[in-house]
């Protein structure tokens, strides 16, 4: 058992110590900004734009502000550690961008009621505790026109990271528009559950592909599933949360890019001048925060000139991705004609919308 | 639900579980041997990122696994000096070679982020890969898998049958005794060391070079604990880790295609599945009291004790 023991605890120990810290630091008195991530800064997709965002915020402010970054941090427990640690260092603004930090956020800002505490995609605010979130799902409104206008299988794959609203919500966004351009379209979709594991993503895009899919989605961080698309040949892939141009023109046709930088900027300018309050903010397509990354040549003219018009309309707020009629996977109504889905229900959306295949796994 | 293809399945599932094979039947050898290594991810990704490397600059991917083999055994070399010279604590020195490798990979890796790996022909086996079911399935994999599968039965004849093996055993068993007979303990465990170094190193690079194939930072995702893992669910046993490693590569293959397939099963059982085969395992062997696990394992040995 000794052996046992020990092996436990070194695959504890490693788990605490595999999100070891990077710092950066500047000399002065300024202010101290952090940083946590789930995947490491190089993952080329999601984390790569938080920190992106992160040197857009150093860039700004220059010597008065000091940022602090952890990377790979696990969602759950150790992450409270994470941010208690952060907190503990002098941080006056937290940002934890990623949705599994919810709980140990808002754990920790009790704790530190000074500290101004930031959580991405998250829906629990308190008085030191905003929430901030991109309307990922107006991307994938675009993506969704592309692919059922681009597939000849009329499958259309779809990795998932984990079944939470904010991933839900882009498939349904996505399937509502594939349907709409072309109704014999059918969704494939797997469930990853993991936000960063290169080769499980290959894995799950080659499954999908295997099952006759020609269109790729991803909601993982990594530009794994775009290699495997590739070396599979006619195969259309999105870049997900970051550009992802080195696969351009293919298989990456488009993408959905993040730009967190004018939210943290303002956010650090606010505590700066003491104006800092909290809130919750969902910005889309209209705002900046998602951008819809170029559309390549391998698309044709006319699937072109529809997506950029359905993103204009959604950028101009004249027409919304959610809008009746739409049922429920069930067949049960959601909402009627003309109606559009409100930010509540979008926040908490756990349900299919008709006609995609499958359960959610809870 | 439609339909899984069992050949596409099967293929996949060999691709899939090659790297873990191959680190874990490495960290077997040097667990026999007396010596617990835990820096087997810092090594895999160490060996993805210089093979990734070397294989984008030189064209060549044989080139890359070779050159990963040796950063692997590099590394490892770290590791046998400040546990066999300076007698460090080998739990705490195996846990500092992984931080080290990650953050070692991450920075020689910076340039190479995005960029595509260069090819690696697959052997298509003439007249035995056009042999229904079986040809697909055996005899048309790159050389990679058919090595880890010879390096299992090799790793396994030279642990039973022949004389080094025997020494290895013994010096794993006893160091004491072994020393005392006059074996050199410390130029041996050196030695199961720098081949599990190696062995790492190739695993990592069939990951960046094969199976993802491009370079990503933390690409190796913990497969280095599970390779850990696969050796005590295989109670040290060359044959078993062959087992454990298709075990755990192939469930994962294989949910993630009932998936696709739209299978009704719950994903998370699946997924949970190998690991609950190891604490089962786990609680079998401690149950039973004979684990197999080498008598000096993680034990520091100096010749004056």
């Amino acid at each position: 058992m000794k052996l046992v023991t020990k092996l436990m605890t070194g695959a504890a120990l490693a788990v605490g110590l595999a999100g070891a810290a990077h710092a950066e630091s500047h000399g002065g008195d300024p202010v101290k900004a952090g940083f946590i991530y789930v995947g490491p800064v190089g993952d080329g997709g999601w984390t790569y734009e938080h920190d992106q965002a992160r040197q857009a915020v150093e860039e700004e402010f220059g010597d008065a502000v000091e940022t602090v970054y952890q990377e790979s941090v696990p969602e759950g427990a150790d992450a409270e550690r994470a941010i208690t640690q952060m907190a503990l260092s002098g941080a006056d603004i937290i940002f934890t961008t990623s949705f599994g930090y919810m709980d140990p956020t808002i754990a920790v800002a009790e704790k530190f009621p000074d500290v101004k505490f930031e959580h991405a995609t998250g829906y629990k605010t308190a008085d030191n505790v905003s929430t901030y979130s991109a309307r990922f799902y107006e991307g994938r409104a675009v993506q969704g026109t592309i692919a059922g206008e681009l597939t000849e299988s009329n499958i259309i794959g779809y990795i998932g990271s984990f079944p939470i609203p904010e991933v839900i919500r882009g498939i349904n966004a996505a399937y509502i528009h594939a349907k709409k351009v072309n109704p014999d379209v059918e969704f494939k979709i797997v469930w990853a559950y993991t936000w960063f594991d290169p080769a499980k993503e290959a894995d799950a895009a080659t499954a999908l592909i295997e099952q006759g899919a020609d269109v790729i989605l991803q909601h993982t961080d990594s530009t794994a599933p775009q290699a495997a698309a590739q070396e599979a040949g006619n195969v259309y892939t999105f870049g997900q949360a970051s550009d992802m141009a080195e696969y351009a023109p293919k298989p990456r046709v488009s993408s959905i890019i993040d730009n967190w930088a004018p939210y943290y900027i303002d956010r650090v300018k606010a505590v700066m001048d003491g104006t800092w309050e909290s809130q919750s903010v969902w910005q889309g397509i209209g705002d900046g925060m998602v951008e819809i990354g170029e559309i390549t040549d391998a698309v044709p003219e006319d699937v072109k000139a529809d997506a950029l018009a359905i993103k204009e309309s959604i950028a101009s707020g004249e027409y919304h991705p959610f809008t009746g009629p739409l049922n429920k996977q069930d067949g049960t109504p959601w909402l009627a004609e003309g109606e559009v889905a409100d930010d509540a229900t979008l926040a908490e959306m756990l349900f299919y919308v008709e006609g995609i295949e499958g359960e959610i796994p809870n | 639900m439609d339909s899984i293809n069992p050949i596409l399945l099967i293929a996949s599932l060999m691709v899939a579980s090659t790297p873990i094979l191959l680190a874990a039947l490495g960290e077997m050898v040097v667990e026999k041997s007396g010596v617990l290594n835990l820096g087997v991810e810092g090594m895999m990704i160490t060996g993805a990122v210089v093979g990734f490397a070397i294989g984008v600059n030189t064209g060549s991917s044989s080139l890359g696994f070779v050159v990963a083999a040796l950063a692997g055994a590099g590394l490892s070399m770290v590791f046998a000096i400040i546990t066999q010279l300076l007698l460090s604590n080998q739990v705490a020195t195996g846990l500092g070679l992984t931080l080290f490798g990650l953050g070692l990979s991450s920075l020689i890796g910076k340039p190479y982020v995005g960029i595509k790996a260069p090819g690696f022909a697959k052997l298509d086996i003439p007249l035995l890969s056009d042999i229904p079911v079986l040809g697909p399935i055996l005899f048309r994999h790159d050389p990679m898998v058919y090595l880890s599968l010879l390096m299992v039965a090799l790793v396994w004849y030279l642990l039973t049958y022949t004389r080094a093996g025997l020494v290895l055993r013994a010096v794993g068993e006893n160091h004491a005794a072994a020393h005392a007979l006059g074996y050199k303990v410390v130029r041996v465990r050196f030695m199961a060391i720098a081949f599990g170094g190696a062995m790492a190193g190739l695993g990592g690079a069939y990951v960046s070079l094969v199976r993802v194939p491009q370079w990503v930072e933390g690409m190796t995702a913990g497969a280095g604990w599970i390779a850990l893992a696969i050796v005590v669910f295989a109670s040290w046993r060359p044959w078993r880790i062959l087992l454990g490693a298709y075990l755990f590569g192939g469930i994962n293959v294989l949910q993630l295609n009932l998936q696709a397939a739209g299978s009704t099963i719950p994903v998370e059982y699946l997924s949970m599945s190998p690991y609950l085969v190891t604490i089962l395992v786990l609680v079998i062997i401690s149950v039973r009291g004979n684990h197999g696990a080498p008598g000096s394992l993680s034990r520091v040995f100096h010749a004056s004790h």
